[in-house]
């Protein structure tokens, strides 16, 4: 019951929802980038919110189903493959022993997340799956996806008859998200440092582009220098997933999942927690823009979208409950 | 983010550990992360439970409900600290910038070392790498900048120097503070519990050890 890796892609981790609680010793809840398509990964097959997902990048790994398995695919689409048909994101599906799954080339967005049917098989760390790879612990062995590393399965499984000699099986449920990314304004709060900036205007005026470093610690962007008033140095304060900081250039990073929990530089504001997916699937050469909304109207924003995560996964319970029943699936 | 006089004080620090400690032992649910610092208390909060549960206008529920938790901890300047003494071998093979700091500042090795030992340092908080100790106040004649060129690869346990801080790479890491030693304890280990060997708040005294004292305790740990 398990997952072989053939070739190994550009960083392929298991990640799911973060890890809470600890970053008063330094350690950052991690996490998936995009945790709207975490979730409905999770819900296509049925698992629970928080189930580990693998967090996928381009080039990516190459997986040899060594037993049966329901997955399936949200986030990125980086025209997933088995024996050379396309496979649907955001639909679940059944695949058979043996067989071959690739990615061909992105066509939208910057992260792919595969969920699998019960779970990959693994020992949480400090409550949670997400690889933290700088303490080398949680997820698979702490590291990223190495060639012939075997991603165990929690839950045998062998659809042979209702695959009928295929390589794999769509089951008929679409649900939709791309409703709830946006495409090029993402939404921010004042940070405790925008005043700072003397031209505030300057933020939302201009467009900004991602450089390529853009990755799982931080975006950094560029674009037209932002002014500021000179301050002394900071001292360091903890910082949040999310922040914008405004380096002594007048350029900006965003700090990203594996943030590290304190910094020293000038906080102008930070993407609300509803359009963080939108940026970790932000592809490089779109332009990005900001607009300001207050904490609560952020708030509200991220309570709505998770409400529609909610009903997402209450329809996609039933809907698997059906199969069940009908197929003697599980 | 609660606010402090921004400076790095141990009688501040010590009000923000006093706040910290108290948020800890009342773990109210609405909390998910506490990050202390030098001055400044981060309090990350469920936001979405809030405003399903309790308030709408988190904003402003939060900003009513942290002073009421935290009254009577404002006028706190000193707070119990758990004493940890850690060993440290100041062999020029494992304090790999100590001799030069040593030259910097027209002083012996040894004198440099009985300056980095002949006090406790408060840490003050942990960050940049899980388990890293920022600690000070470092002896004003062992005051140095960071290296104009960081290293690529700090070992793990490295003791290290930047500015009036001292601290310890809990992990192997790039790095530019100054370093004068190292310590065979492992500093963090995610297989231990607690992984993190040193706590904010906690108040720590190096200990010089030989380079033999270092190996017989590394193959201890």
């Amino acid at each position: 019951m398990s997952i072989r890796v053939l070739q190994p892609g550009l960083m392929d981790t298991i990640q799911d929802l973060g890890r809470y609680g600890y970053q008063h010793l330094g350690i950052n809840p991690g996490g998936a980038m995009d945790r709207i398509a975490v979730r409905a990964a999770n819900a296509l097959v049925g698992n629970p919110a928080g189930e580990g997902v693998l967090e996928m990048h381009f080039p990516t790994s190459s997986f040899l189903f060594e037993s049966g398995a329901i997955i399936a695919l949200s986030g990125g689409d980086f025209t997933a493959m088995i024996d050379g048909r396309v496979l649907p994101l955001n639909k679940p599906v059944l695949v058979a022993a043996q067989a071959l799954l690739y990615f061909k080339g992105p066509v939208s967005g910057a992260r792919c997340y595969m969920a699998v049917r019960g779970g990959f098989d693994l020992e949480p760390w400090m409550g949670s799956y997400s690889t933290h790879l700088k303490a080398g612990a949680g997820g698979f062995h702490g590291r990223a996806l190495q060639k012939n590393d075997m991603l165990p399965l929690k839950q045998k499984a062998n659809y042979a008859k209702l695959l009928d000699r295929k390589d794999f099986k769509v089951l008929p449920r679409m649900i939709y998200t791309q409703n709830m990314y946006v495409t090029t304004e993402l939404r921010i709060t004042a940070g405790s440092e925008f005043t700072l900036l003397s031209e505030q205007e300057q933020l939302f005026n201009h467009s900004f582009d991602c450089t390529r470093h853009c990755d799982r610690m931080g975006y950094r962007l560029e674009g037209v220098a932002l002014k500021h008033y000179k301050e002394g140095e900071l001292l360091s304060s903890g910082v949040t997933r999310g922040a914008i900081q405004l380096m002594p250039d007048g350029q900006m990073i965003i700090l990203t999942a594996d943030h590290q929990t304190t910094g020293g530089y000038p906080r102008i504001g930070h993407v609300i927690a509803a359009d963080l997916p939108s940026l970790a699937q932000h592809r490089p050469a779109q332009p990005l823009r900001f607009t300001l909304v207050s904490v609560n109207d952020a708030i509200a924003a991220h309570h709505e979208q998770t409400q529609r995560l909610h009903l997402l996964e209450n329809a996609c319970k039933l809907q698997l409950e059906k199969w069940r029943q009908a197929y003697d699936l599980y | 983010m609660l606010n402090w006089p921004q400076r790095i004080d141990p009688a501040v620090n010590a009000a923000v550990m006093a706040a910290f400690r108290r948020l800890q032992q009342l773990s109210p649910r609405w909390v998910r992360d506490l990050i202390p610092a030098y001055a400044s208390l981060t309090i990350v909060y469920d936001a979405l439970y809030i405003y399903a549960e309790l308030d709408k206008d988190v904003a402003g529920w939060v900003s009513l409900q942290v002073p009421a938790l935290l009254s009577g901890t404002e006028n706190i300047t000193a707070t119990p600290a758990r004493q940890i003494d850690i060993p440290v071998c100041y062999d020029p093979a494992y304090g790999l910038d100590i001799t030069a700091l040593a030259g910097q500042k027209e002083m012996s090795v040894e004198e440099l070392i009985a300056l980095h030992t002949g006090r406790s340092y408060t840490v003050y908080m942990l960050g940049f790498l899980p388990g890293f100790p920022y600690m000070g106040t470092v002896a004003e004649q062992l005051v140095a900048p960071r290296l104009s060129k960081p290293r690529p690869l700090v070992p793990a346990g490295s003791v290290g120097i930047a500015g009036a801080q001292t601290g310890i790479y809990p992990l192997a890491s790039p790095g530019g503070w100054n370093i004068i030693g190292q310590t065979p304890l492992r500093m963090f280990d995610a297989a231990r519990e607690p992984a993190s060997f040193c706590q904010p708040g906690d108040e720590v005294t190096f200990v010089p050890i030989s380079a033999r004292e270092f190996d017989q305790l590394k193959k201890q740990s």
